[in-house]
């Protein structure tokens, strides 16, 4: 018993700092989403709504694209990781695909900021290779940054992820479908994809949320109108002190994720049962 | 027969080197840009190259009253103190989590990951009206706090697979010879943990260094960091001193990509968030 009291002892300044410096300001936060001048109501999701719905749809399908390609990304590497029979290509895609990993998001901001915009490095390269001339180039700094951005620093986590649950699977299975005549695109997506699903997911997932609260990317990128979610919270602070709507849009990304989560453990359950 | 199998599967260097060609122009070519932006004197549409290339922004950023010493010695500072926290509060909880019997273990750890799961960006607006009441806002202990809450996942789940990637024994051959209980922690199982407890103190100071949101809105702006700089900067137009202190950010975590699996091995790693 003194053992349990020791352990629960020695964990409770680590939680402590959670419960103050987290759960209790998110707590704060879903309150003061529902208080107008000290009432309650719903006064600050009908002003959310009026102001901010464009950018509510912009968020979800900004985050869902770019969770898309990630995911195709990150399987079409692991997949040849795995099955690539050139072990020297294999060993160029492992060296090349992981380097953006522990880049900061600040930092890709400012990477994307010159190598997407009209002379960047990008339409430089199209321009010189005879592709397009100086005229036709446009800034990539929208919308189109923004995913680039996102599959760009998030697709080496998952890929990760996703390689590491390959190359611990069973190579039986893959060698008798082999031998079998099943081409690898086959392999692929009937054996291999389904039994690393709960790793790309949990990936994916992970990656959603990391998106949604993201304020570096989108205010380096793109910060005019429609912009992400976490740019309007930062500005309805900075510019207005207008803690509500604030709080308000932040509750609204937070029930975006956790339906991502929730969404993910129901089709979990139902496959159990 | 065999000659012309070789000249096919050379032919497959084709596709290949096109895809990954691309590739690493995609990955490579933002981070050349920035490369060229640091030693950039002119450079406008529609020139392919920078026009003049020198080291004068290098000067501008390192010359005492550029902002860029101070907000390098504040990062500095505050990543040093979060890891210094973080430890200090990992270490006991992690050796715990390994080795004590807890009741609700998985749902304790799963506790430290709630600051990543959740969109925190309002949880950092909250604090910063909490810190703001008490005097902690534009503060460095205030930075430090918001960025140890949020570093603390890795410490933790690192130190406690640091832990119980210990053999048992060796502690318990220690006590069976007459040391202590807190003399076998302090020479047998914190040695032996070291390596471990070195990857996480390398992830608490990385994520600090590179921390935005946080230090957006408790430190600015009171507290300068890297970060802040170059957020500032860029949006001030000055591409050649936002590059620079992106590249002094982006140093750090490559060298840590390329060190990391020496400090965490696989008997840690695999340990992770069990």
């Amino acid at each position: 018993m003194s053992r349990r009291l020791l352990g629960l002892l020695l964990v409770l300044p680590a939680l402590a700092v959670i419960a103050l410096l987290f759960i209790l300001p998110l707590i704060m936060s879903v309150v003061g989403a529902f208080q107008v001048d000290g009432t309650f109501g719903w006064g600050n999701f009908v002003k959310t709504f009026d102001l901010y719905t464009k950018d509510i749809v912009f968020t979800v399908v900004i985050v869902s694209l770019s969770t898309v390609l990630i995911g195709l990304a990150s399987i079409a590497i692991g997949g040849y990781l795995t099955l690539g029979n050139n072990p020297v290509a294999v060993s160029i895609l492992r060296f090349l695909y992981r380097w953006p990993m522990f880049i900061p998001f600040i930092v890709v901001g400012q990477l994307m900021r010159t190598f997407l915009s009209k002379n960047g490095m990008m339409n430089n390269t199209a321009v010189s290779l005879g592709l397009m001339t100086p005229l036709d180039t446009v800034s990539f700094l929208d919308w189109r940054g923004i995913v680039f951005a996102f599959v760009w620093k998030q697709t080496p986590f998952v890929a990760l992820l996703v390689a590491g649950a390959m190359a611990s699977l069973n190579r039986d299975t893959i060698e008798a479908a082999r031998n079998l005549g099943a081409s690898k695109l086959r392999v692929l997506f009937e054996i291999i994809v389904p039994q690393v699903a709960v790793t790309l997911t949990v990936g994916l997932i992970l990656s959603f949320v990391t998106m949604m609260s993201v304020l570096s990317v989108p205010l380096m990128i793109n910060a005019q109108t429609p912009t992400m979610l976490t740019a309007d919270i930062a500005f309805r602070v900075n510019a207005y002190g207008d803690y509500g709507v604030a709080n308000a849009l932040g509750l609204i990304s937070l029930v975006l994720a956790s339906s991502v989560a929730w969404i993910y453990l129901r089709i979990s359950l139902k496959e159990r049962t | 027969m065999t000659a012309l199998r070789n000249n096919f599967s050379a032919l497959w260097w084709v596709p290949r080197g096109i895809v990954f060609g691309l590739m690493a122009f995609f990955i490579f070519g933002p981070l050349f840009n920035m490369l060229l932006w640091t030693v950039t004197e002119k450079w406008y549409f529609p020139h392919t190259f920078p026009l003049e290339y020198g080291f004068s922004s290098w000067a501008k950023v390192f010359a005492p009253r550029g902002g860029a010493l101070e907000s390098l010695g504040n990062s500095l500072v505050v990543a040093l103190l979060t890891v210094a926290v973080a430890l200090a509060l990992a270490i006991p909880a992690g050796y715990a989590l390994a080795r004590l019997k807890l009741p609700l273990r998985g749902v304790i750890l799963l506790a430290f990951l709630i600051p990543q799961a959740f969109p925190n960006l309002t949880v950092y607006v909250n604090i910063a009206r909490i810190f703001y009441e008490i005097g902690l806002n534009g503060t460095i202990p205030g930075v430090v706090l918001v960025h140890v809450s949020h570093g603390l996942v890795y410490a933790v789940w690192i130190a406690t697979a640091a832990f119980s990637a210990i053999d048992p024994e060796l502690e318990q051959a220690a006590r069976n010879i007459g040391a202590g209980p807190l003399r076998t922690f302090r020479d047998v199982t914190l040695p032996l943990a070291a390596p471990g407890l070195m990857a996480s103190a390398i992830f608490v100071f990385l994520e600090s260094l590179d921390e935005f949101t946080g230090s957006f809105f408790v430190g600015a702006p009171d507290v300068n960091m890297l970060p802040l700089l170059l957020y500032t900067t860029a949006s001030g137009g000055n591409y050649q001193i936002a590059s620079i202190t992106a590249l002094l950010l982006l140093v750090p975590s490559l060298v840590f990509m390329a060190v990391v699996e020496r400090f965490l091995k696989a008997d840690v790693l695999s340990r992770v968030g069990q």
